[in-house]
């Protein structure tokens, strides 16, 4: 079965201003998504709604054709999960035991282990490199570390979309990257829809298949970075001016910003 | 603020002090006692030893006096510790201020017999003052600042492990209770002029303290880093900050027992008024606090006379709805 | 996964698994905490032999043995468990749901709210002759409406497009100073000895239990604690922040209204016939915390087990070391619980 999720009409708002206006978006499955604007301008609140967790002025979010704020949150839960920004786990909690959370919708007060369950969470564990941290308290882990833990926690609730909220703001290069393959082989191994905010233009265009760039209360473009990310569309949505050219490596869209800095050639 | 200019807030300011006196003047002529305006202004040109001449200079004039002293200096601790804390809904009594004396004035009463209102006010600051520096101590203690949570539930805790002890030895003994009791909830009845006027000087010394800091604190409200990276001596300020609230709070909870809420809401409407400038928030704060307590105060004669609530009680009747309308308000995480 | 055990029984219709060493510490606690139990009966005015409280339990003992023990000591030793039990776990409940362990029941103005009630109540019945026109056993009742109501108010006032914890305990802490003033007032306006009997319920202790008052308490508390084991689940995700636990499919806020009725009935239970003690709620949850970990699933149990033990050692140094005045077990848990409570503040820096 193929899963669609999409936007109807969404607006959304914060005391009086909308920060998005009737939005009509639909998100590509089995791919990588990645939101990208400027501070400020709805990104986060547009995926904190999908993740159905902010209540849309007016429009609707559909998973699978349906409301999703007409589905209980169970139902929601086991079809689409979301990694929050900066989450925090309770001092002393394992890696194991936070990674076993992530069964709570599919279980009751007396089936809280089955097969399935363990099988399931030590995948988790494993795809995300951490089985051998299992025992350690979260809080005792670095920074990556503990990132990897909670995407292990996501993966454990075993939905086919997953969402991130800025899964990499705090984190150094190393880091980052670690975390971004991660989720790159996620989509490619396991076939999971990802879609994630993240800041750093050209990390979004090397990973993402598909790009939306939020802007004026609603989508300025989307499509493919290397076919939507033109200096034009920097200049309007980051009021940025820069040179596009291909990365190095990946020939992907990489961005440089103009501006001042020492100017060696 | 409403007030956008120095001129309006002169104005402000002045119109402020005219309504302080008028205050004073309501509290000093209507009580249990039937007394009218001319009585009163006999009482000073022509005193007649008539019993309501006595009990105008005697019992009104001072309580007015310490209605109008305490309800300032509540106000200002207000002022200083929200800003300081950076937590809109601090207050002297959340340090813990108002159950530490409470428990040092029983104590004292229990094992030292002692019995004066005036031996009350000095243990009580006494009490005030170890509190005030537990509570600070223990929440700036650790690796990160002093949150507003943190230092709310620092201070509701010393708070009430005062109170139970408190609580403890009066449920051991019944007299002790029945003497305390009243002075306990806070009142500006009954105190003589003489303990206004020992504490006083105190009192002084804390409101000049609290005008003369108050352009740093405009400075200290940016926050710690931001603070030092300007030069402020932080450690210092702070320390200032605390010796102006125990001045301050301890001396008002010396003369009149633990009064609480002022200290809350009335930094809210002075700021209100003023905005945030601490040069015009503290002397509004101040004139607002005076005028507070002075309403409350005969509010609490007449509600149900001929018995007195205790001010302390009026206040909390008062305070209560505006503190869960700014707790609301807050909105924060 | 070496300290955890795969435990699935009936054909997997039942399956958890186990915290071995966890659930170790928590055997070895519910033995300390029975061995407590027994020996408090021996413990009072008079010391009387472990032996022979035995002895006295099974029918054997002699006349005067069992009045005190059966009669005055044993009805005193439930009430004290029980409360400490509930007492805990509410503390347990709340700090998962407020996710700051210095959070305590004390705090939301649950115990005010009894206290105030139970003045009122002592000022609204009573006749001109400052004697009770109702009988002293409706006191319980009482502060157990008022404790409930006004938890309820709070978690009301508190509601704005759901409940935040900073909200919840600020709006507790507001409410808690007017209840203490609407206490304060009454006290004042009445006759001293109402004054002194509030206080007394205020400070907490178990002194005029009777087995009447157990048989109402006991099987109260039971039901409200088989309640909570059915929702630690919830718990452990509550504690995630309120996102996370959105997206793994919690109804948060229905979640957190239901835990909040849950605490707020067991602090009243406690406290409508033990008084507001103080400070079990903060304490016990947190030394559980530190020696079996953060999952509900054996927190709850192992802060019953160390509430129950703190309660009922209170009240034996309460019933022994001033002797023959008694102190009520409040204050001992509030002399133990407020240092220990700045030693946390102090030892904990991340908070």
């Amino acid at each position: 079965m193929t899963t669609t999720l999409e936007t109807k009409s969404l607006t959304l708002n914060y005391g009086d201003s909308n920060i998005i206006e009737n939005l009509n978006l639909s998100i590509p499955m089995n791919e990588i998504t990645v939101l990208i604007g400027a501070n400020g301008c709805g990104k986060s609140t547009l995926l904190r709604s999908i993740a159905r967790l902010l209540k849309p002025k007016n429009g609707s979010v559909l998973l699978d054709g349906q409301d999703i704020f007409k589905l209980s949150t169970k139902q929601v839960a086991k079809k689409l999960s979301i990694l929050p920004q900066s989450p925090v786990a309770p001092e002393g909690l394992t890696v194991l035991q936070l990674v076993k959370q992530g069964r709570y919708p599919h279980q009751s007060w007396r089936k809280q282990w089955t097969e399935k369950d363990e099988e399931i969470v030590l995948n988790a564990l494993k795809a995300t490199g951490v089985d051998h941290l299992q025992d350690k308290p979260v809080d005792e882990l670095s920074g990556g570390q503990r990132q990897r833990a909670w995407i292990a926690m996501t993966l454990a609730q075993d939905t086919d979309i997953i969402l991130l909220d800025e899964p990499t703001t705090y984190l150094d290069l190393t880091h980052q990257i670690e975390i971004l393959d991660l989720l790159f082989e996620l989509n490619q191994q396991q076939k999971r829809t990802i879609i994630m905010v993240l800041h750093d233009i050209n990390l979004a265009c090397r990973y993402a298949d598909h790009i939306i760039t939020v802007r004026d209360q609603g989508v300025f473009q989307q499509g493919r970075p290397e076919e939507i990310m033109t200096t034009t569309l920097v200049k309007h949505v980051f009021d940025l001016d820069c040179k596009m050219t291909n990365d190095p490596i990946f020939g992907t869209p990489l961005c440089i910003p103009f501006g001042k800095g020492r100017k060696i050639t | 603020m409403i007030l956008k200019n120095n001129f309006s807030k002169t104005i402000a300011l002045i119109v402020g002090s005219l309504l302080l006196l008028l205050c004073m003047g309501i509290s000093i002529v209507y009580g249990y006692a039937n007394t009218s305006i001319q009585t009163t202004i006999e009482s000073f040109t022509q005193f007649n030893h008539s019993n309501e001449h006595i009990i105008i200079q005697n019992v009104r004039i001072p309580r007015a006096l310490i209605a109008t002293c305490v309800g300032a200096s509540l106000a200002i601790t207000g002022v200083l510790m929200q800003t300081l804390t950076k937590n809109p809904l601090a207050s002297p009594g959340i340090l813990g201020i108002n159950a530490g004396a409470g428990f040092a004035v029983v104590f004292a009463m229990i094992f030292f017999h002692v019995s004066s209102l005036q031996a009350f006010a000095w243990i009580a600051f006494l009490g005030a003052a170890i509190a005030a520096l537990s509570v600070y101590a223990i929440s700036s203690a650790g690796r990160d600042a002093v949150t507003p949570v943190k230092i709310t539930l620092a201070g509701a805790a010393i708070s009430a492990l005062f109170a139970s002890f408190t609580q403890g030895l009066l449920a051991t003994n019944e007299a002790a209770l029945e003497q305390v009791l009243f002075w306990l909830a806070g009142s500006v009845q009954g105190r003589k002029l003489e303990i206004l006027v020992s504490v006083l000087p105190y009192l002084v010394i804390g409101w000049i303290g609290a005008l003369l800091i108050s352009s740093k604190m405009n400075i200290l409200a940016l926050g710690d880093d931001i603070a030092r990276g300007l030069g402020l001596p932080l450690g210092f300020m702070k320390l200032m900050v605390g010796i102006i609230v125990i001045l301050l709070a301890g001396g008002s909870v010396a003369i009149a027992g633990p009064i609480g809420f002022v200290g809350i809401v009335v930094p809210h409407f002075a700021r209100k008024f003023v905005g945030t400038d601490h040069r015009w928030l503290i002397p509004m704060a101040a004139l607002l606090g005076g005028i507070l307590l002075l309403i409350a105060d005969v509010a609490a004669r007449y509600i149900i006379m001929p018995q007195e609530v205790p001010v302390g009680v009026m206040t909390a009747m008062i305070g209560t709805p505006f503190f869960i309308y700014l707790a609301r308000k807050g909105g924060k995480k | 996964m070496k300290q955890l055990k795969t435990v699935r029984l009936l054909q997997n219709k039942i399956s958890f698994l186990l915290d071995v060493k966890a659930s170790k510490k928590l055997t070895f606690i519910s033995i300390i905490t029975l061995a407590v139990f027994f020996f408090s009966a021996s413990f009072g005015d008079s010391f009387i032999n472990p032996f022979t409280v035995i002895q006295t339990l099974f029918g054997k003992g002699s006349e005067f043995d069992q009045l005190i023990i059966v009669d005055f000591r044993m009805p005193r030793i439930f009430l004290a468990a029980f409360a400490g039990m509930a007492l805990a776990v509410a503390g347990a409940i709340l700090q998962g749901i407020i996710k700051n362990p210095l959070a305590s029941p004390d705090i939301i103005g649950i115990s005010a709210g009894g206290g105030a009630a139970v003045v009122g109540f002592l000022a609204m019945f009573s006749d001109s002759n400052h004697s009770l026109t109702v009988s002293i056993e409706w006191l319980p009742l009482a502060g157990f409406i008022g404790a409930t109501f006004v938890g309820l108010i709070v978690y009301v006032f508190a509601w704005k497009d759901g409940v935040t914890p900073t909200r919840l305990v600020l709006i507790g802490i507001g409410v808690s100073a007017f209840m203490q003033a609407i206490t304060t007032m009454l006290m004042i306006i009445g006759p001293i000895y109402q004054a002194s009997e509030a206080n007394k319920w205020i400070t907490g202790n178990v002194k005029s239990a009777d087995w009447n008052q157990v048989q109402i308490v006991v099987p109260l508390i039971l039901v409200l604690l088989l309640l909570t084991f059915f929702i630690t689940r919830q718990l452990n995700v509550q504690e995630l922040g309120d996102d996370t636990a959105a997206s793994l499919g919690q109804s948060v806020q229905k979640s957190r209204l239901f835990l909040i009725i849950l605490s707020s009935s067991l602090v009243a239970s406690a406290i409508a016939f033990a008084g507001a003690i103080g400070f079990v709620g903060l304490m016990a949850p947190h030394i559980a915390r530190r020696i079996v970990g953060p999952s509900f699933g054996v927190l709850i149990p192992t802060s019953a087990a160390i509430g129950a033990i703190l309660v009922m050692v209170a009240d034996i140094i309460g019933r022994t070391a001033f002797s023959p005045l008694e102190v009520p077990a409040g204050v001992f848990t509030a002399a133990i619980g407020a240092p220990y409570f700045i030693y946390l503040l102090f030892r904990n820096p991340r908070k």
